[in-house]
């Protein structure tokens, strides 16, 4: 069966929401979003705390509550959602395919926004020694059995890796009777927002080790305790400091990476560092019609900044869609000194008004970022105090980007 | 019920020697102590259909391998089990190794393997360009392929249980008793079978089994491999199964495509204690890394998906023990199998029942065997038309529920129904890949306990990841 829309949107999250509505407050009416699950919302159904909406919406929900918002705003547009269907394909020239228990559709569309999340590091990836028995999560998975299914996963937890899921499931663990052991933190530094070490650890006394990783898992059938070592600063297990914590459980949350199976095979060009899509100030990535935003474009901090990324990326589709195209060259827009990362990787050089969006590569004070053109200062912002852990964001002016030849975004001393 | 046949243990040489005697007039049982099939080293192996250039001419393994090459190939394709014949490059680094070339070719020779080619560093880059720079000579194997060994194994059992024998999961044989006209096998939960012959098949655990019967002479030192386990979008780094000749700087490190389209890489070779010792170690990752880095430089370890471990069935003598004990009439042993043990599966199967015969055993061909076994990865297989119509007609195979694969809740059913049918998440996984990929079940596998659960009518919590005591929840909220 093949249909043709105006826009789809690949996954119905926070971003892909967001994204049809802008899109069709933007005047394209004919939107549909696919999503997988049986409901929309993505990842934010399993988030029960809550934290979210206190920037966008001005008031603190949880996630569940966040999503219902969006997803009546789409309901009320009489945007079509299309559950428990996968997208398996998006070709370069934008036709979707998707699967269903209703058959295989196919949809040609007008613009395609790809907004499938993200996904935590697998185990295998991380390569921890020892034995392979039952009590080892997906701090995601976790959280999924607990919030969604009811089940609980453990009686004795250790945590290794101290984002922002891996805190919550800490409190998350602790409230619904198991005891957490430890949350190890391979880096010096916990990667997690400083609201959650409070609110998720200090508050339940649970210890935080940093500079320790998990090096050895025992156990045959389920899991009976982890070996935890030191790390130096080089990342090296330290011999002698290894400590061996009795546990049914561990839950691993080692970082989010983009899903970006389906943009690698439409040809898309991925950031390495990112790993989500190279774009523009439009959201667009380098196959003119298909966009991205939300955690499949980069790994964001606070869901109110996906809804924000998600309007842009949803009003940029829809001026596609009209046919109104920028016709100016692209610069590019690189991340040098001290910066991970910088996103929109290139500006077209009549953008209005561009929020460049970045992470620092280690924790650091009394720091500037600051933006040049060549050698050109263009802007430079003082910060207190900064963390990979907490987005940092700029904004440039049309003027500053209008003459622009390459813009290149550093961290610096502040003197 | 006295069963003609009792097989101790379901990996590849118990469920091959199943299948073989399903052919004939008999009631046998395959007992198997752990919930699954392919439990031991049949799950964890390099999945190489070896050429035969290995071993020592005169010895059972040369005379298995070589005649079990295209006997394999065979079985495979009657089971449905992606078997391909991609050749094997063995490679030196530089003049102090090249001797070994000559030396594996003119053994290849002696045990009959055929169209073995010796080709310069160059001529082999031409064939696979990102072979190091390094490698200066190189021996062609192409009559060498890749099989999965545990959805061989699955295949076989599953093959065998249809044409009528009787599979005992969880039945771990720990005491066997001759009677009158019987061996009475029991097992540790307390259950027992009665047979007048036995196939021991145990693997690393065969020196033990043939100890239950008071057959003592022959003791494994079980030898663990680890290997990596690479992203699809490593795996086509290589076309070839890459060796290296055995030298001080490694023995039988590869790099090689799987069949399902990943990149292998390992095995080390470290004595362990146990049969059950399985464990990663930081040194085993890292040789891995290294070695396979010599072989073919590019391979992109940050795409690691998962690391595992097997254990090798190694015998002091080195060679395979394929024969009726000397000290108890009616046991035979098919023991000490390691490599090339997969390679050689159906050629032992065939001795096996060869020496049965031998002891007395008559075998009566069924008039209707049934070799052949249906594709159970059909739906994978097919194009988008071809999909929509079939999920029409049966809708559950339109609901995917494994992303990273592509596994539909329809051949998740399937692979709890079929025999010899899953009865944990990890039986599912080997059966169908869900939990496989890149997430490695992070997504999936609430979907796919639930779908256990259902099919078996058991409360979710009883779900296991591997059999009795790994249960992966710990109650309701
Ligand atoms: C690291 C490694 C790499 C290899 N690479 C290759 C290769 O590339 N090519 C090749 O041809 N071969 C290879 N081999 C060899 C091949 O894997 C083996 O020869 C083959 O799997 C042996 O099968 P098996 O059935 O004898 O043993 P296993 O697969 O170990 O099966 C034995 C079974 O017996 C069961 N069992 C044990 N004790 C009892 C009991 N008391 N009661 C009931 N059940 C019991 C076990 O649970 C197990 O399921 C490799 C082996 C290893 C370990």
């Amino acid at each position: 069966m093949t249909e043709k829309h105006d826009i789809v949107i690949v996954g119905g999250g926070p971003a892909g929401l967001a994204a049809a509505v802008a899109a069709y407050d933007a005047g394209v009416t004919d939107v549909v979003i696919i999503d997988r699950e049986e409901a929309p919302g993505g990842v934010l159904r399993q988030c029960i705390h809550n934290g979210f909406g206190l920037h966008k919406l001005g008031r603190e929900l949880t996630g569940p509550e966040y999503a219902a918002v969006y997803a009546a705003e789409a309901v009320k547009r009489g945007i079509r959602i299309l559950r428990e269907t996968m997208v398996t394909a998006v070709s370069p020239d934008r036709e979707v395919t998707a699967c269903s228990r209703e058959g295989i559709l196919k949809i040609e569309a007008g613009a395609v926004i790809l907004a499938m999340g993200c996904r935590e590091r697998s185990r295998g990836a991380l390569n921890i020694g020892g034995t392979r028995p039952a009590g080892i999560f997906s701090a995601g998975t976790a959280q999924r059995l607990i919030n969604c299914e009811g089940y609980m996963v453990g009686k004795k937890a250790v945590i290794l890796g101290s984002g922002d899921i891996g805190l919550i499931m800490a409190r998350r663990l602790t409230l619904e009777g198991a005891k957490v052991e430890a949350v190890c933190e391979l880096m010096s530094y916990s990667g997690g927002l400083t609201r959650n070490i409070v609110q998720c650890l200090e508050d339940f006394d649970i210890p935080l080790y940093l500079s320790t990783t998990v090096k050895e898992i025992h156990g045959r059938d389920r899991l009976t305790g982890v070996t935890v070592v030191a790390v130096d600063e080089s990342r090296r297990p330290v011999p002698g400091t290894e400590r061996y914590i009795e546990c049914d459980t561990l839950l691993l949350s080692c970082g989010l990476i983009p899903e970006n199976e389906l943009s690698l095979a439409a040809g898309i060009p991925l950031d390495t560092i990112t790993g989500g899509a190279l774009v523009d100030e439009r959201r667009e990535t380098e196959i003119p019609g298909i966009f991205a935003c939300g955690n499949v474009l980069q790994v964001h901090d606070l869901v109110d900044y996906v809804s924000d990324e998600a309007e842009l990326a949803g009003r940029s589709a829809a001026a596609f869609v009209r046919g109104e195209i920028s016709q100016e060259k692209t610069v590019t827009v690189s991340a040098e000194k001290g910066i991970r990362y910088c996103l929109p990787q290139r500006v077209h050089t009549d953008a209005g008004k561009t929020e460049l969006y970045m992470r620092v590569a280690a924790p650091a004070e009394r720091v500037k970022i600051v933006a040049r053109d060549g050698e050109r200062v263009l802007l430079e912002a003082n910060r207190r105090r900064v963390a990979p852990g907490e987005m940092e964001k700029i904004t440039l002016t049309p003027e500053m980007i209008s003459g622009a030849e390459e813009i290149r975004v550093s961290l610096e001393a502040w003197k | 019920m006295v069963y003609d046949v009792a097989i101790i243990g379901a990996g590849i040489i118990g469920a091959m020697t199943a299948r073989e005697l399903s052919r004939y007039r008999l009631k046998v049982c395959l007992l198997e102590r752990t919930n699954d099939v392919a439990a031991g080293a049949s799950r964890a192996n390099s999945g190489i259909v070896h050429g035969g250039y290995d071993p020592e001419p005169g010895t059972l393994k040369a005379e298995m391998n070589i005649l079990g090459v295209e006997k394999l190939f065979r079985a495979a394709e009657e089971l449905h089990v992606p078997c391909i014949r991609n050749g094997s490059m063995i490679c030196a680094f530089g003049a102090a190794e090249e001797p070994a070339v000559h030396a594996l070719y003119e053994r290849g020779l002696v045990n009959g393997v055929k169209d073995l080619r010796i080709l310069t560093g160059d001529e082999a880059r031409e064939l696979e360009p990102e072979l190091s720079g390094e490698v200066s000579l190189v021996l062609h194997v192409p009559t060498a392929g890749i099989v999965c060994p545990y959805k061989l194994t699955i295949a076989a059992a599953g093959n065998a249980i249809d044409n009528g024998i009787d599979f005992y999961r969880n039945f771990a044989v720990c005491g066997a008793e001759k009677t009158d006209e019987a061996f009475c096998l029991r097992a540790e939960s307390g259950e027992t079978v009665e047979a007048r012959y036995v196939v021991n098949c145990a693997g690393a655990y065969s020196d033990r089994v043939a100890a239950l019967f008071g057959d003592g002479d022959f003791s494994i030192i079980p030898r663990a491999g680890e290997y990596l386990l690479l992203d699809k979008a490593e795996g086509g780094r290589v076309a070839h199964t890459i060796f290296q000749v055995p030298s001080a700087a490694g023995k039988g490190i590869l790099v090689s495509p799987t069949v399902d389209g990943n990149l292998l890489t390992g095995p080390t070779a470290a004595a362990v204690e146990s049969p059950e010792n399985t464990e990663i170690t930081p040194e085993g990752v890292e040789t891995v890394k290294a070695l396979s880095a010599r072989s073919v430089p590019g391979v992109q370890f940050a795409r690691v998906i998962t690391s595992f471990s097997g254990v090798r069935a190694s015998e002091k003598g080195g060679d395979f023990i394929i024969r009726t004990s000397e000290r108890v009439p009616g046991l035979v042993h098919a023991a000490a199998i390691d490599s090339p043990g997969l390679t050689s599966c159906v050629a032992i199967a065939e001795r096996v029942t060869e020496l049965l015969s031998g002891a007395g055993l008559v075998l009566e061909p069924k008039a209707h065997w049934d070799g052949t076994r249906p594709d159970t990865e059909a739906f994978r297989h097919m194009n988008d038309e071809e999909k929509d119509a079939f999920i029409r007609e049966n809708p559950d195979y339109g609901r995917i529920v494994c992303r990273c694969e592509g596994i539909s809740e329809g051949e998740i059913r399937d692979a709890v129904r079929r025999a010899p049918g899953a009865r944990d998440v990890d039986s599912v996984k080997r059966r169908t890949r869900a939990g496989m990929g890149r997430c490695q079940g992070g997504f999936c596998m609430p979907h796919v306990m639930r779908i256990i659960a259902e099919e078996l009518g058991i409360p979710e919590e009883q779900v296991t990841k591997k059999g009795p005591g790994s249960h992966i929840l710990t109650g309701r909220l």
